[in-house]
């Protein structure tokens, strides 16, 4: 490693080449904590949100009008306006009503954090979308198969947990994929409300060190990767739950 | 409503049971009655209101007006369990309505694992019976998308068989097979009736109807024409539209 450190020392006394966010030990452990941040963030908006999408789109097939109507509300609340809107609200407006605690220096400080905030807000606004794609998912799921499920005694959240949902999300995989890339890319919004992520931290960097140019190509190549290694686990997954003879 | 039923009694009973979808009345006053071990079929043309009639025992349609009781048990009555009556009364569909993702042997565990609660251990074994029993055997792993019509409706008939009902409906279910695979699943049927399990069969295969049926039913517009044991319907019928009906078909 050392070695590499140094070659990229040398980059930049030769050629003026300034990757010191990898060879500098603090440079490069702040940005690593950053990407890390936004891993932990990408993850859990990720399963928050689909799990939004599963009980929402659940919801929507309720027989009480005002389960709907909530839903669709929230729908429409989530659709319809800024992701950077909604989290300055969240943040700015929601934050401050929130009780207080003390930390452990005996200084009051909000509940809930700007990372926890990002979760709620990123993981609202691409359940809103989710909602809308696994509720595609499930009216292609044929009538008649639900029919036969409900004659062998199955109920209604049976019905949705082992026969519709498990249908739904085949047909709806790609349209999931879509929104979830878009979230992961969406996590970078989470710096205007000082999440330490790796947007956030890279800005820091340049700002320091004046490598505009070079923290740039990271930046890009990094959620080049991060969106690679998602999509590939997604294809993977979406390979796992072919059927044969089914969608094809 | 819980009036003790004796094996004596119809195990079925509809009296007078009128059903509306929208302004169209499909049934209009509809009875028969269904003993234990009976087989029944009901023949008639098509939009006849059979099939309603068939989804209306096990409460998949509600009905506007009349009663339908199985056991005992008024399946009209707003308070009634229906898991406990559809563990009684097992359905086959024309179109099977296999659950694509999950294997024959899936297929077939499913209820009784999910709605019964049974160990799945058991359920397993005699699921793999009720394959054998098919004669469905190194089907166990094949998806539905991997089989043919008649065999799909085979494992269709297990899985209902697998909640162990006392009755069967079966609704057109050759009417979407080859001519081929038809008698394969028509056989599966009529080792069923032999077995003494009560069926009820809406069916076009006449010549069936006529071989495994102990009472037919000709209905047309919404009404029961005209019923009797296979040998004199068939051959004795006395209302013009049920031989108008025959005469086609025959």
């Amino acid at each position: 490693m050392e070695g590499l450190w140094d070659f990229l020392r040398s980059l930049h006394d030769a050629y003026g080449i300034n990757l010191v966010h990898f060879y500098d030990t603090f440079e490069r452990g702040r940005l690593l904590r950053g990407m890390w941040t936004t891993v932990q963030l990408a993850a859990t908006c990720v399963l928050l949100s689909v799990l939004i999408g599963i009980i929402g789109a659940w919801l929507q097939g309720s027989r009480f009008k005002i389960l709907k109507a909530f839903v669709q509300g929230y729908i429409q609340f989530f659709r319809n306006t800024p992701p950077l809107v909604q989290m300055y609200f969240f943040y700015f407006a929601l934050g401050p009503q929130m009780p207080r605690v003390e930390n452990e220096f005996g200084i009051a400080q909000p509940i809930l954090g700007s990372f926890a905030w990002a979760v709620i807000s990123l993981s609202f606004f691409a359940g809103a979308f989710n909602i809308e794609i696994f509720r595609s998912g499930v009216e292609a799921v044929q009538k008649s198969t639900v029919e036969a499920a409900e004659s062998l005694g199955f109920n209604r959240w049976q019905i949705y947990r082992y026969v519709v949902l498990p249908l739904a999300v085949r047909v709806c995989l790609p349209a999931l994929n879509n929104n979830l890339v878009n979230l992961i890319k969406t996590t970078t919004q989470a710096y205007a409300i000082a999440v330490p992520e790796t947007l956030y931290i890279a800005s820091q960097i340049w700002s320091d060190r004046i490598n505009v140019f070079e923290m740039m190509v990271t930046l890009l190549t990094f959620y080049l990767i991060l969106v690679g290694i998602f999509v590939w686990l997604m294809t993977r997954l979406e390979r796992s739950l072919r059927v044969p003879g089914f969608g094809q | 409503m819980t009036t003790a039923w004796t094996p004596d009694q119809p195990i079925v009973s509809i009296k007078d049971v009128h059903k509306s979808f929208g302004p169209i009345e499909v049934l209009k006053g509809v009875s028969l009655d269904v003993r234990k071990g009976e087989v029944i079929c009901i023949i008639g043309p098509s939009g006849s209101g059979k099939s309603t009639l068939l989804r209306c025992i096990n409460a998949l349609v509600p009905i506007n007006q009349g009663s339908i009781k199985v056991e005992g048990q008024e399946v009209h009555d707003p308070a009634l369990d229906k898991l406990e009556l559809r563990k009684k009364v097992g359905m086959v569909f024309q179109s099977y309505n296999l659950f694509p993702h999950k294997t024959a042997l899936e297929n077939v565990m499913m209820a009784p694992v999910h709605v019964l609660k049974r160990p799945k251990e058991e359920v397993e074994a005699q699921a793999r019976r009720l394959i054998k029993k098919v004669r469905l055997e190194g089907k166990e792993d094949a998806y539905p998308g991997e089989l043919s019509g008649g065999q799909q409706q085979r494992v269709a008939i297990a899985r209902s068989l697998a909640m162990n009902p006392d009755i069967m409906l079966f609704d057109e279910v050759t009417a979407a097979l080859d001519p081929e695979t038809v008698k394969e699943v028509l056989v599966t049927i009529r080792e069923l009736a032999e077995e003494g399990m009560t069926c009820v069969l809406v069916t076009h295969e006449m010549g069936f109807a006529r071989e495994i049926g102990d009472h037919i039913y000709f209905t047309d517009r919404g009404i029961i024409v005209e019923h009797g044991p296979p040998a004199t319907f068939f051959t004795s019928a006395s209302d013009p539209r049920t031989r108008a009906f025959l005469s086609q078909i025959l």
